[in-house]
């Protein structure tokens, strides 16, 4: 199988992320950067379908020359190669999708597997938008049955299960009050949710490796895609602040204080 | 007159999704503002069990488009329906409650639609042609105000953050239609439900939520959530060790729930969970450790052991009834 992952670069999510006073921006100093969560969940399902089936992890990003650092994270986890679209600026959804789709185009994969949201601008849109452009099958919040303590999960399974006759997926998706099953024709849009798998960590021999793995660079004109945003940030505020409450002695004063302050019991 | 459409949602059971009223209470905000007519859509292989519900709720036209291929939703077998639709009626804004299905279904819409997509909605401003939406991002660190430029816009609603739709208006006219329903790459093999005798996470009036600090035993969560009427609650610790089902999780990536109390009990309170729960009106934690985060966004805070609390807590009830 060929199987296509993405690999956003996002803002570490232990950092602690404040808005710049004049609502332009957030303030970068201090930052770390990491490959979004749910992308690197989707790099290692990637690599649990081709240990599984054979064949090849290519991990694409879309970003100014850091997001290297993403793809070379990848390709130290195990992956094959990396595309890497060569863009600063701005870009929106429909943007990034039809980036995709012209690396999908390109690639030919039987899989692309992205990551449900990424955890900057909590979106989750660009999977679905892709699997529109290419009129591919899409299976979003590709979740286990099993919890990822479970022996499964130890024996490194891939969850996106492919059947029988090689020609489609089935997968498992967490939905509200419960769990679907679907089954996509290949190829086809995964997106990830959290407890798909525990992504490995890479080792030092893949990190080393990983120095020497091709990074192919391609551009927005290069693969003839007008990236013009359509979406406007127009400033960014941080949320009211709650105000900071009180620690009661002990559960008579808890009670009370529900009853007779907030009045909520 | 510009057109404002929102989906409308049948759940597996028949019911109408109650989050999909908060999402036509948050079109009706957008129609005042924008000037323009609210409408809503509903797809199924048997909607009309909902089509009375959804007509006092003050809309201009429910839209009812029935087929038995639909009878399982599928992103593939939806979107182009809705499209079809929205296409026709000349909609300038498409919106739904950001449920799975809307997150699922949402963007495949929009894409076909060459739109540009807000998801989560939390507000509202401006007026006429000029309406931007405020959204959350990085787990609820920060508000965005954003514009969509493209002729069609869509989005999808933090049903928290709007009331519901309420009855009493003149009915709205039912438009029936026969869908016309395109073969689908993908197939729909089956759903697992997960049955609770609890009101559900995200209507609920009190939330108990559980954390690692339980050490997967439940039960003196569960006792307190019978004994209130609650629903119960989780971190994502404690779904991802597989001691509650998933669809319990709050938080960024889980759900987001809004209710009047909310006890977490043993949550060390990361981002990712405040980002679920930050906006209920009274917030109670309990946790051993004095220095855990939880602390910084509840009303009341106990540093206790929650096998110690929980029992009390149920017994000091008993007293007031
Ligand atoms: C402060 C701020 C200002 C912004 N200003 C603008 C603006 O003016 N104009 C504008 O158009 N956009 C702007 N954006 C960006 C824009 O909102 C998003 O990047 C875009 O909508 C995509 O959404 P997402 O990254 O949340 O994708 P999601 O749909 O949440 O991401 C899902 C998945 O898509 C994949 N993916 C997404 N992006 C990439 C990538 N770059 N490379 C590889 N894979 C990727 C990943 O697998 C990810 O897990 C701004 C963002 C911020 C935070
Ligand atoms: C991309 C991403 C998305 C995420 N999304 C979510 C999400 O949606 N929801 C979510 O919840 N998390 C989410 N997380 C995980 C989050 O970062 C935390 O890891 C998680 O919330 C921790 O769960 P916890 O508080 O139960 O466990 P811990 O952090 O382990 O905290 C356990 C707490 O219990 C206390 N405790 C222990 N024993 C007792 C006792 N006997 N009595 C009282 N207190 C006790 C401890 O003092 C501690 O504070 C996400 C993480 C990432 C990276």
């Amino acid at each position: 199988m060929k199987i296509l992952v993405t690999a956003k670069r996002v803002e570490d999510p232990e950092s602690k992320i404040k808005v710049k006073p004049d609502g332009s921006g957030i303030v970068q100093e201090g930052l770390k950067y990491k490959i979004n969560p749910f992308d690197e969940i989707g790099v290692e399902e990637g690599l649990r379908l081709v240990a599984k089936h054979t064949g090849e992890v290519v991990v694409v990003s879309i970003g100014g020359k850091e997001v290297q650092e993403q793809l070379r994270h990848a390709l130290a986890m195990g992956a094959h190669r990396a595309v890497w679209v060569n863009h600063t600026g701005p870009l929106d959804q429909l943007g990034i999708a039809a980036l995709l789709q012209k690396v999908a185009d390109k690639e030919k994969p039987d899989l692309v597997i992205l990551g449900k949201q990424s955890i900057d601008d909590d979106q989750n849109q660009v999977g679905q938008y892709l699997a529109e452009f290419l009129g591919w099958g899409q299976a979003t919040f590709a979740s286990k049955v099993e919890s990822l303590e479970s022996a499964e999960e130890k024996n490194k399974e891939p969850a996106v299960k492919l059947t029988a006759d090689k020609k489609s997926v089935q997968v498992v998706r967490e939905v509200d009050n419960g769990l679907a099953t679907l089954e996509c024709q290949l190829p086809a849009v995964v997106t990830t949710d959290l407890r798909l798998n525990q992504p490995r960590y890479a080792s030092l021999p893949g990190i080393m490796k990983a120095k020497s793995k091709p990074i192919e660079e391609l551009t927005p004109e290069k693969l003839g895609v007008n990236v013009t945003p359509q979406i406007q940030v127009l400033k960014l505020a941080s949320p009211p602040a709650r105000k900071a409450g009180i620690k009661v002695p002990d559960v008579a004063t808890l009670v009370d204080k529900l009853r007779n302050e907030a009045k909520v019991v | 007159m510009p057109i404002v459409l929102i989906v409308a949602e049948q759940q597996p059971d028949g019911h109408l999704r109650k989050a999909s009223l908060n999402a036509i209470g948050a079109g009706k905000q957008l129609a005042d503002k924008a000037g323009a007519e609210l409408h809503i859509a509903i797809l199924g292989k048997d909607p009309a069990k909902v089509v009375d519900e959804l007509k006092s709720t003050g809309a201009k036209a429910v839209h009812v488009g029935a087929a038995a291929e639909l009878e399982h939703y599928l992103a593939e077998t939806y979107a182009p329906v809705l499209s079809t639709l929205a296409t026709e009626l000349k909609a300038d804004y498409v919106g739904m409650a950001s449920t799975a299905q809307g997150k699922d279904l949402m963007p495949r819409l929009a894409a076909r639609l060459k739109a540009a997509m807000a998801t989560d909605i939390t507000g509202l401003n401006g007026s006429g042609a000029d309406i931007t939406f405020t959204r959350p991002m990085w787990a609820g660190n920060v508000f965005a105000e954003v514009k969509l430029t493209t002729p069609v816009k869509v989005f999808t609603v933090r049903a928290t953050e709007f009331a519901a739709a309420a009855g009493g208006q003149a009915a709205a006219e039912v438009k029936t239609f026969a869908p016309k329903v395109e073969a689908s790459k993908t197939k729909f093999v089956e759903f697992k439900e997960v049955k609770s005798a609890r009101p559900e996470l995200t209507e609920a009036r009190v939330v108990i939520s559980g954390g690692r600090g339980t050490k997967g035993d439940f039960k003196e969560i569960e006792a307190l959530a019978d004994d209130l009427g609650a629903a119960v609650g989780a971190s994502r610790a404690v779904c991802d060790a597989g001691w509650v089902p998933n669809d319990l999780q709050v938080g960024q990536t889980g759900k987001v729930v809004a209710p009047a109390l909310y006890i977490a009990a043993g949550i060390s309170g990361a981002i990712q969970h405040l980002a679920g729960m930050k906006s209920s009106k009274t917030i109670v934690a309990i946790n051993k450790d004095a220095e855990a985060p939880i602390f910084q966004v509840a009303d009341y805070g106990i540093v206790a052991d929650l096998f110690k609390v929980l029992p009390e807590l149920r017994a000091e009830l008993q007293k007031l009834k």
